[in-house]
């Protein structure tokens, strides 16, 4: 079976979730990757590590805006006689998925968890990950878009030949006025490992404690929803269910109680450490590993331990 | 300027889930429902304000039961204009959008406003499905949204930072935080929603593209591990050892 995934190129380097996709779509099928921009070969050439075949690539355009990549991609999946898309369900997924969908007519499983079981229905979480539901597709094509962090990456090792094409993406209706890239934070949605910070920690003159950990660590850093709304943080850290939801292998949260709307957002982590001076606090519930003790001394010991960890491996 | 927002009805926050029917159906006794708080805060709050600043009127839009009746005059007291309530059990998101969309073309929309996912089924897909059947362009998680003319100017969420965009109407906007801030309904806003028109129009009987076959609750957590707070080399060693997390 042939099968194509959208790949983002316009950065500086193919993201993580990017190559979990390949690897999601290894498993389906003969896969086919289709990207657009000025990226080099190479650096395409790579996805092939991952299982894909071939990399159609479309020169003529830059950018991800979402009318076009549909058009790319409806073109690609024509082209090559695809009949199962895969995207990412990052920002890009959850906008271009979506409109692909009716203009192809294929039902679309939006932020799949897992590889499609025997019955062919694919595994997805709902209730903002407090359960999960098995989706079956009705039509004859069909478009998994992958949860980000949600399957290991593997390694097949195999080389991509890369090909230009015309996908056919029109013009852009949308201008970009500005791009604003906050340097040297590792985007949340994508973060592997995250730090995050309540009221508990008192005020945003004390954020040197998370941020220390998380430098350490090597992980994002994110905040509870009063931090937020208090300024204390950048809207954007806030995790929860109204806020960003994530799916990181660490969780590391520091002066939250654990409220059920901030669990909402957080509760797909695969490990989670509550740091909290009340040891009733409903976070405990949640967590995997807990420390009743006061931020404020427990921070900066963690800080030392993982660094002398990093030290000794 | 005429303003669309897509309401839609999500379990409260606090709901406990569980599943019946050989846990195929979600079971919905005693659940409290809400307006999906994106569609609210944001979407519905953000039309009211353009509304309110340069005129026109907010039309809102559910696909859905009677029992949806109850969260789409929530919507009306906080201050849209006029509802419609296109009469069809919502049961995937392909159904919804195709029966907005259908709505929406003859409404002849300036701007076509919703909440980023609603918090049940997290979705995001309504958005991008319903700007491809009215051919518009699609600005996803939009946290601001200023009108001048027929210009809009956005501020969107992108992988790693934000993103400033112009594109012109009409457009569908697909709202997150930052957008506006929540309204608590008054008295008088709750008055006058009962006498405001609810429309409830027939189904156009759009394809279902998707449907859950079955459900399934999570594994319980097991205990939490505590750790001594003067042991934090302790801690970081399960993580690398058990957790395997780093």
């Amino acid at each position: 079976m042939s099968v194509l995934v959208y790949i983002n190129s316009n950065g500086e380097k193919i993201a993580k979730n990017a190559f979990e996709a390949v690897t999601y779509a290894k498993k389906l099928g003969e896969v086919t990757a289709v990207t657009n921009g000025k990226a080099d070969d190479s650096m395409l050439a790579q996805l092939g590590k991952y299982g894909a075949d071939k990399v159609l690539v479309d020169r003529s355009f830059e950018g991800i805006d979402e009318q076009q990549i549909t058009k790319m991609v409806a073109t690609a999946a024509e082209k090559v006689g695809a009949n199962t898309i895969v995207f990412s369900n990052d920002l890009i997924g959850k906008a271009v998925a979506p409109r692909l969908s009716v203009k192809m007519n294929a039902g679309l499983v939006a932020g799949a968890s897992g590889v499609p079981k025997e019955d062919g229905t694919v595994p997805v979480n709902v209730f903002s990950g407090k359960a999960f539901g098995f989706v079956k597709v009705n039509t004859d094509k069909k478009i998994i878009a992958l949860l980000p962090n949600s399957i290991q990456v593997e390694e097949t090792g195999g080389e991509a030949s890369v090909e230009e094409f015309a996908g056919n993406a029109g013009d852009s209706r949308v201008k970009v006025k500005d791009t604003k890239l906050p340097e040297g934070d590792i985007p949340l949605p994508e973060a592997e490992l995250v730090v995050s910070g309540g009221r508990g920690l008192k005020g945003p003159e004390n954020w040197d404690l998370i941020l220390d950990l998380a430098k350490e660590l090597g992980a994002a850093t994110a905040c509870s929803r009063p931090v937020a709304d208090s300024d204390w943080r950048p809207h954007h850290e806030h995790v929860g269910q109204t806020g960003v939801a994530i799916a990181p292998n660490l969780y590391i949260a520091a002066g939250i109680s654990g409220a059920i709307q901030h669990l909402a957002g957080v509760n797909r982590s695969k490990v989670i450490v509550v740091i909290n001076t009340d040891n009733e606090a409903p976070f405990f519930k949640a967590a995997d590993y807990g420390v009743v003790g006061d931020a404020f001394e427990v921070l900066p010991k963690l800080t030392e331990a993982v660094k002398k960890f990093k030290a000794s491996n | 300027m005429k303003i669309l927002v897509c309401i839609s009805k999500a379990p409260d926050t606090t709901t406990k889930i569980s599943f019946t029917d050989g846990d195929t159906k979600f079971d919905e006794s005693g659940v409290k429902y809400i307006v999906n708080p994106y569609d609210e805060w944001y979407a519905l709050v953000r039309g009211l304000e353009l509304k309110e600043a340069q005129g026109g009127s907010v039309t809102t839009v559910t696909v859905g039961t009677a029992e949806d009746e109850a969260t789409i005059r929530k919507a009306l007291a906080i201050g849209a204009d006029d509802a419609t309530r296109i009469d069809v059990k919502p049961e995937d998101a392909s159904q919804v959008a195709a029966e907005i969309a259908h709505f929406a073309k003859e409404g002849g929309y300036d701007l076509v406003l919703l909440g980023k996912e609603t918090i049940d089924y997290n979705g995001s897909q309504v958005g991008g499905m319903l700007a491809e059947h009215l051919d518009m362009p699609f600005i996803s998680l939009a946290e601001s949204l200023t009108i001048e003319g027929t210009t809009a100017t956005l501020d969107k969420e992108i992988i790693g930072g934000v993103q400033t965009v112009e594109a012109e109407l009409p457009l569908v906007v697909s709202c997150a935080k930052g957008m506006a801030e929540q309204r608590i309904p008054n008295m008088r806003g709750i008055m006058a929603a009962r006498k405001k028109p609810l429309n409830v129009v027939p189904s156009s009987n759009a394809a279902k593209n998707t449907s859950f076959e079955k459900y399934a609750l999570p594994a319980p957590k097991s205990a939490v591990k505590l750790i001594d707070p003067d042991n934090m080399d302790e801690l970081v060693a399960l993580l690398h050892n058990e957790a395997k997390v780093i």
